[in-house]
């Protein structure tokens, strides 16, 4: 049985916050449909074609019948654990500090047998569950579960490595101004984090729900307008390594391309908040991040986006808003890419249209902001990097990996 | 005038014998913006980024790059901000004649009025009321609506219901007789903009806007200090930025107040 983690105490300031080491990187391309999988949550393993066993490792041909056809694809979870084993004195640095470290043999139902990291709870001799996870290096592992639930789940050591859980770590929501970000608010506090900051632009504008975020407990209300280089400056001065989780809920929605549109203010408005808000934040929290990524218990684990699904690929209606996403999407693989030596995540959520003011003319079915704030967190327990939120969001998805052109030629009505 | 009178001017201020207010807040993200209806246009922001500051981006020196709509901070509105004023002679701020930009001011304290009613508009029996004490107001001056408004915070300076601004400002009938009966130059109030917070529902709606603007007077707002302008007497400065076409902007604003 895992034992409920502790709130952590304050930091000690006479000692050095230790760096961030990680996990061994290397990986064959190949084995990269591992990545894929564990980003979005999925179990994958590759599956011969021709002969239909399973295989793992990855490998480039069957080794039952030696086809090449060896797609990965959705695989049964269950196996057994065969054996396991304790590393005391591991000699990678990594590993090394996190020692006991438990890892075992699983041989999967479907056939292979898989190296994995072992949540405290598996017992030798007894089936297990298994799922791909990123790990600090944000490469995919294995990693083994008890079948059933048991106490305190994800409090486990070797799977909170694994994942952003928000149970006590201190969350800012960058955008408490709107349905989302409110909604994303209550979300992380149910998810048992400490503090959330939420942060308010022009704080002498009122605004739809202020009273509920007033005077709750966990709950503060700080000044930031993303877009502001120096708002995001300022706030980052004061609580900037207390953020251990960052939850970028920037929302600006404007209908419309580029011809029926007169000028460039609206777009200036669109770039500045959401593509210039996510470089200021980024310039103002994210060296921080990077930095406390191993900082115990509350160390900083995740940068959280909400995207349009249109980042992927434009819908005319809303072109220049799609254009302004689709910027966001490319830096947050620049940021993901910069955040890695911290182990610090970056999870994309991908949505649809969103049931707020500024699709109103949009038909169903649009998605609940309630429901982007629950995947957040479901996300973040899961330590994900990819979410599709809401029907449209997989179709569009779907359809985008089916034919390009055909979903270009779609979304030109 | 002889230029020794100029020159007296200038060791006076000095001196301190000729005190210089200045009526302008600071250019800053923080200061509230005029608020439309999210379908229209906004003003951008004022946003101040730093081009370098004694750093590897320009080791010696420190400088910005600022971006700002026209009509942000303490700001002056020229006649073809309005539709009313479109069609006039040089009727932008790099266009009007420099010496509309130096002319003397009546200040009409109205700060206890508006302490009590946010919605407080200015009338013409209250400025009849004023000129009984102070005398008629001479043509070619400026108005200015002190409310002490720029003291509050910025929430109640904005006052934002959902009915929209509720701040102080002049009704139709007084801005219409400032500009015919008076001849003023321009109408100054120390709230986000020169007409009252309500004053779309008047008519005609923004009633400085459209009487000011279409006889080819001037607006400044966002004001703050009045409280130390006596009601007649003190000399405005009020240069916007030459800004080609300009419909208006951000500038500093000071007063010459004689010391006796």
């Amino acid at each position: 049985m895992i034992d409920p983690i502790k709130p952590p105490r304050r930091k000690n300031p006479l000692l050095r916050t230790r760096l961030p080491a990680s996990p061994p990187r290397a990986r064959s391309r190949t084995s990269h449909g591992f990545t894929r999988a564990a980003a979005e949550g999925r179990f994958m393993l590759q599956r011969c074609d021709a002969c239909g066993s399973f295989a793992y490792p990855a490998r480039e041909a069957c080794p039952s019948c030696l086809s090449s056809d060896l797609p990965f694809v959705d695989a049964p979870r269950r196996g057994l654990l065969l054996a396991e084993t304790t590393a005391r004195v591991p000699s990678d640095v990594y590993f090394r500090e996190r020692a006991p470290w438990r890892i075992g043999l699983v041989k999967m139902d479907c056939g292979p047998t898989i190296v994995a990291h072992l949540h405290g709870d598996c017992v030798e001799g007894a089936a297990v569950r298994m799922s791909l996870q990123l790990d600090k290096s944000g490469q995919a592992v294995a990693f083994a579960h008890p079948e059933g639930e048991t106490p305190n789940m994800s409090d486990d050591k070797q799977y909170r490595e694994m994942t952003a859980d928000p149970k006590f770590r201190r969350v800012l929501v960058t955008n408490g101004r709107t349905v989302i970000g409110q909604e994303a608010v209550a979300a992380l506090k149910a998810a048992g984090a400490k503090t959330v900051f939420v942060g308010v632009a022009e704080p002498w504008r009122p605004f739809a729900g202020e009273n509920l975020l007033r005077g709750q407990d966990g709950i503060e209300i700080v000044t930031l307008d993303a877009a502001d280089e120096k708002s995001a400056t300022d706030l980052a001065a004061d609580v900037g390594g207390k953020v251990d989780i960052l939850v970028n809920t920037t929302e600006y929605v404007r209908p419309g391309g580029l011809l029926d549109r007169r000028g460039t203010s609206i777009a200036r408005d669109e770039i500045d908040q959401a593509y210039l808000g996510f470089i200021n934040l980024a310039q103002a929290f994210g060296p921080a991040m990077r930095m406390r990524g191993a900082d115990g218990i509350n160390s900083s684990s995740a940068w959280v986006n909400i995207l349009s699904v249109y980042a992927l690929a434009n819908w005319p209606a809303f072109g220049a808003y799609s254009a302004s996403q689709a910027a966001c999407l490319s830096f947050s693989h620049c940021l993901r890419a910069e955040l890695r030596p911290g182990g610090v995540k970056v999870m994309n959520l991908f949505t649809g249209p969103v049931d707020t003011e500024w699709f109103q003319t949009v038909p169903p079915p649009k998605v609940a902001p309630r429901a982007i704030a629950q995947a957040i967190v479901s996300g973040l327990k899961a330590g994900l990097e990819e979410m599709y939120v809401g029907d449209v969001a997989e179709e569009i998805r779907q359809r985008l990996a089916a034919n390009p052109k055909a979903l270009e030629r779609e979304l030109d009505r | 005038m002889q230029s020794k009178n100029l020159l007296e001017l200038a060791s006076a201020i000095s001196s301190g014998a000729v005190r210089v207010v200045d009526l302008t807040f600071t250019l800053s993200p923080d200061f509230p913006v005029i608020v439309l209806p999210p379908e229209f246009g906004q003003a951008a922001p004022v946003r101040i980024q730093e081009i370098s500051r004694y750093d590897s981006r320009g080791p010696a020196w420190y400088w910005n790059n600022v971006t700002f709509g026209e009509h942000t901070g303490t700001h002056f509105d020229a006649p073809i901000h309005w539709f009313t004023g479109k069609d006039l002679p040089n009727n932008a701020v790099d266009t009007m004649p420099p010496k509309d930009m130096i002319a003397p001011a009546c200040v009409i304290d109205c700060s206890a009025q508006a302490a009590q009613d946010p919605d407080f508009v200015l009338t013409v029996p209250l400025v009849e009321a004023w000129e009984t004490k102070h005398g008629r107001i001479p043509a070619r001056h400026w108005v200015l609506l002190r409310t002490d408004w720029s003291k509050k915070g910025w929430r109640d300076y904005a006052n934002l219901r959902d009915d929209g601004a509720h701040t102080p400002g002049p009704n139709p009938a007084v801005m219409k007789w400032l500009v015919e009966e008076r001849g003023v130059i321009g109408f100054g109030t120390e709230t986000i903009g020169t007409d009252a917070g309500q004053a779309g529902h008047f008519d005609p709606p923004y009633p400085a806007h459209h009487f000011l603007h279409g006889a080819g007077r001037y607006g400044l707002q966002c004001l703050c200090n009045l409280d130390q302008l006596p009601p007649t007497g003190a000399v405005i400065v009020a240069s916007p930025l030459k800004i080609q076409n300009g419909s208006g902007s951000p500038l500093r604003v000071i007063a010459l107040v004689a010391s006796t």
